[in-house]
């Protein structure tokens, strides 16, 4: 098979036109991923932050007023005072409040005694992700008002253990830097997959591909006449969300440039691949976007790492997540992003990226129609 | 082997299956067919016949099971690429990029053809002047009437100078005007440029222009000669008849209840027969002594007519059963009437200050070239559409005060035959019934009286998807009459039926409007609009004409066509209002 460049040109020609034309492959290319990045950087956040607490407390001392004063100066908590438990209970019932802290009249005497609870600390579990980060915060905020006190007052502190936390890369700990990295992944997957996926579907559909086919035009021409335009279609996405990350929410861009516009081409060429297999596949556009939103885009979403974290997934699931194309590119954008090039990390994911796309790439070229049976 | 080699088209013991759900399809049977070069060959035959797996296994969209293709010498399942060189195939539904400007798909094609860009412009401007698409060239294909789009999708498949060109269908749904014009340029090809064409129609008009026609069924051919012997196999067997007492629908019945009467259609107020021998079987006495006769010429339709009804014998349907709509006599009764109706769509005049009215019992058509405002007219008819000005009244309601009341009197037949394609016949026709709201025990009738009239017995647990074209039609109508409307309105409701089964549809609705049930119907094909009483011609959204099928053709007479048929009637009007 012989490529021509004439037909070559006049098929992606053809391609950006219809992708001009057409307002909805302008919304997902362009629209969308900015949407998203907005709703990743600025709405989702996985931080705590100004979380109302409820607070009985029986018998307000100098003690209990100083503790509670721990928590209102920062910046993580809201104090809200009930009279009693069934208030705060109430409360929290009707999730005005994440928790509830209870000052027995005994706290002043309590506090410095040993292996005796001196609070009593209720959280919402609910939420469990939230559950665990209030109770952290709290527990956090108690041992350093206790550290404090006992300073002050010269006490030797019953519980031995003192912790520093430093934390790494994200040493502000915000999520949006976290966040918005893997965010890229979804949306070259959307491009990548989705609208491939969709646009060939389309030419089925629509009848276009079996006059196409009719004329001396070849296979890896038709498939190439997709694949540039779409690639780069994705590059561009790609391009604006790094924009979008470094300069507008500010995500620091620890390693080189260079080297996640790579494993980004690498990526790519994966998504392309799925999205054109899916296409031979679901011959009509409602059919294509439905199996590409399942088996590419979603998965992205919620097996990635983008989000929840693969390390605590069951190990059956684990074990899942090594077939999804986006779980190597998380891997990679996040340690880019935040860390730098570390290529321990960078090179086996670019393997798995690159065994990914020829494989999905010659299993194309061998399910591709040449006929219409 | 070596003097087929030249041959553009060489069919050798072809067959073809293929599987859908639980049938398995014959397409073709051991089919062999060969296409002179230069020359225009016709397929026809009844809708699924196998015309368009023919022409797909031509350009190598199919491979044979078993047998051998081969196009100017060279095998579909090896040279496929040599092959797409040489030949220009434009499918049924032919592939423009409709978001592409007219110029754009051009070039596309002009790309995918490796045309150099010193041939490209003359071969544009040739073809843009021979279809008349030069002053739209910066139009999206979405834009363009349906008779554009088919002739930009042949430029298209022109512009490589194809030596083969396979044309699936070319003028389905195409207005008789953009139709003739079709034509004129395949005609051009050939005789220009020596290109060999092959094609499948519904219309039996081009088929009579080709070099050679050949009828399918059922995957096999039944004939293949020139138009003109078809023709001579059945001259003398043609005849004219009116009756002086009795009202022609009345006389074809009658006539058709003949075992010698092979075909009869009506024709303006006659009634044409085709018969078995060379002279009229002998009618009862009532018939044969005010019946005048006249002999009639024999056209290719009577000749595929006849060899169709050798295979496919008339199934003598029972006469319609139907209840006896109320006034059936009172036939001054206005059932339908449209005053100055004016319709917009933002700046643009869809219908523009209609008038007519339809008497009970009548059949009534609308035509009109794609764009003629007949299916907006339709929608407003049927309630869907509300009018910008003037007054509708469908069975003695306003639709502008009681649409829902008024729908409950109509049965409305689209297209597209609106069925639920994954539901079985049966579930079709249980939905339909609730969704007119019977019940019960009326219901059950109801359903029951549509699987006799209807013949839907065998296939009442068959997917109506998988159904032919022409049973679906039939359970649309059953569907259509489940809550005895008085009016039923049909959209074009044989486009794309073979004639077999249109013959079948016409009788019943003959028989539904000898019932009293009034009957509205738009179409394409112009000699159904001899079917009609009265007819109004539409163009641009106004009635250009009105009247009986005889009034509208004695208009149309001139000089060089002193009988018109519909066609040529239709075609003739229009163009003395556009001039």
């Amino acid at each position: 098979m012989k490529i021509s460049r004439i037909r070559l040109k006049g098929l992606v020609f053809k391609e950006f036109l219809q992708i001009w034309r057409d307002p909805s492959s302008m919304a997902i290319a362009f629209v969308l991923p900015v949407f998203l990045l907005l709703l990743f950087g600025y709405g989702v956040s996985l931080d705590a932050k100004h979380v109302p607490i409820g607070w009985v407390v029986e018998k307000t001392t100098p003690t209990s007023e100083s503790f509670m004063a721990a928590f209102d100066h920062s910046k993580y908590f809201e104090n809200h005072q009930y009279a009693n438990m069934a208030e705060a209970k109430h409360a929290m019932q009707y999730r005005k409040i994440n928790a509830i802290i209870h000052l027995r009249s005994d706290f002043n005497r309590q506090v410095f005694k040993q292996n005796s609870p001196a609070i009593q600390i209720i959280v919402d579990g609910i939420d469990a992700n939230t559950a665990r980060l209030i109770s952290g915060y709290i527990q956090g905020t108690w041992f350093e008002w206790l550290t404090h006190l006992a300073r002050i007052k010269g006490i030797p502190l019953s519980q031995p253990v003192s912790i520093q936390h430093r934390i790494w890369y994200n040493s502000q700990v915000l999520s949006k830097n976290f966040l918005v990295p893997g965010l890229i992944a979804v949306i070259m997957t959307l491009i990548g997959a989705l609208l491939t996926a969709m646009v060939m579907a389309r030419e089925w559909e629509r009848g276009t591909l079996e006059a196409m086919i009719a004329t001396p035009v070849n296979l890896i021409e038709v498939l190439l006449g997709k694949l540039i335009p779409y690639f780069i279609l994705g590059m561009g996405g790609m391009l604006l969300s790094i924009a979008m990350a470094v300069f507008l929410f500010e995500v620091p861009l620890r390693g080189s440039l260079w080297l996640l516009l790579l494993c980004g081409v690498l990526f790519l060429l994966v998504a392309l691949g799925m999205g054109l297999l899916i296409s031979i596949v679901a011959k009509n556009q409602f059919v294509a976007g439905q199996i590409a939103i399942i088996v590419t885009f979603l998965p992205a979403f919620i097996l990635s790492g983008f989000i929840f974290d693969i390390g605590s997934m069951p190990e059956v699931v684990q074990g899942f997540t090594f077939l999804i194309a986006a779980r190597y590119f998380v891997a990679i954008l996040q340690t880019l992003f935040l860390s730098g090039d570390v290529w321990g990390v960078v090179l086996p994911n670019m393997a798995a990226l690159l065994i990914m796309a020829l494989f999905f790439f010659i299993l194309t070229l061998k399910k591709s129609p040449r006929r219409l049976e | 082997m070596t003097e087929n080699r030249s041959l553009p088209l060489d069919f050798q013991h072809v067959s073809k299956t293929f599987s859908i759900g639980k049938r398995t399809i014959e397409a073709l049977k051991q089919l062999s067919l060969t296409v002179e070069e230069n020359s225009i060959t016709a397929l026809v035959g009844p809708d699924g016949a196998g015309k368009t797996t023919l022409l797909r296994s031509a350009v190598g969209l199919y491979l044979p099971n078993t047998g051998e293709i081969r196009i100017f010498g060279y095998d579909t399942r090896q040279y496929s690429d040599q092959i797409h060189a040489l030949i220009g195939y434009m499918p049924q539904r032919f592939g423009l990029y409709e978001d592409l400007s007219v110029a754009e798909n051009l070039n596309l094609y002009a790309d995918l053809h490796q045309v150099s860009m010193t041939d490209r412009q003359h071969r544009f401007d040739d073809l843009m002047l021979m279809t008349g698409l030069a002053a739209f060239t910066d139009r999206l294909a979405g834009k363009l009437s349906g008779g554009m789009k088919q002739k930009l999708g042949l430029a298209c498949t022109l512009l490589s100078e194809p030596r083969l060109l396979l044309l699936d269908e070319p003028s389905v749904g195409v207005d008789p005007v953009s139709r003739r014009e079709l034509w004129r340029i395949i005609q051009h090809q050939v005789k220009q440029k020596g290109t060999t064409v092959l094609l499948s129609t519904a219309y039996m008009d081009e088929a009579e222009r080709c070099d050679k026609v050949v009828l399918i069924d059922d995957g096999e051919i039944l004939a293949q000669d020139t138009p003109e012997h078809f023709k001579a196999r059945l001259s003398g067997h043609c005849f004219r008849l009116q009756h002086a007492r009795m009202p022609y629908r009345q006389l074809q019945s009658r006539v058709n209840a003949s075992e010698d009467i092979i075909d009869s259609i009506i024709q303006g107020e006659s009634v044409r027969v085709v018969c078995k021998q060379t002279k009229l079987p002998d009618f009862p006495a009532d018939i044969a002594e005010h019946l005048n006769v006249s002999p009639a010429e024999a056209n290719l339709e009577d000749a595929f007519i006849s060899l169709l009804r050798q295979r496919h014998p008339v199934t003598h349907q029972p006469p319609l059963q139907i209840n006896q709509i109320e006034n059936s006599k009172n036939h001054s009764n206005d059932v339908i009437r449209v005053e100055q109706v004016d319709r917009w769509f933002g700046e643009f005049q869809a219908v523009k200050k209609l008038n007519f009215s339809v008497k009970r019992g009548e059949i009534f058509g609308l035509l009109g070239a794609n764009g003629a405002g007949k299916t907006t007219t339709f929608r407003m008819l049927c309630g869907l559409l509300p009018v910008s000005n003037g007054q509708l009244s469908v069975a003695g309601v306003n639709l502008r005060t009681a649409a829902a009341k008024a729908r409950a009197k109509i049965g409305y037949m689209s297209q597209k035959f609106s069925l639920y394609a994954n539901l079985s016949v049966q579930q079709n026709m249980d939905f339909f019934s609730s969704a007119y709201g019977l019940k019960n025990q009326h219901r059950k009738q109801r359903i029951q009286w549509a699987i006799e009239q209807f013949d839907l017995k065998k296939d009442l647990t068959s997917n109506s998807g998988d159904l032919p074209l022409g049973y679906k039609q039939r359970l649309a109508m059953a569907c259509a009459l489940m809550h005895e409307p008085e009016i039923l309105f049909l959209d074009e409701p044989t486009s794309g039926v073979d004639p077999l089964a249109r013959r079948e549809f016409w009788a019943r609705t003959n028989q539904l409007a000898a019932n009293g049930v009034t009957v509205l119907v738009t179409t394409h094909f112009m000699e159904e609009a001899e079917y009609c009483d009265r007819l109004v011609i539409m163009v641009q959204g106004e009635v250009m004409m009105a009247g009986s099928p005889a009034e509208i053709k004695q208009q149309a007479i001139t000089a060089e066509c002193p009988e018109p048929t519909m066609e040529q009637a239709f075609i003739h009007l229009v163009e003395k209002k556009q001039s």
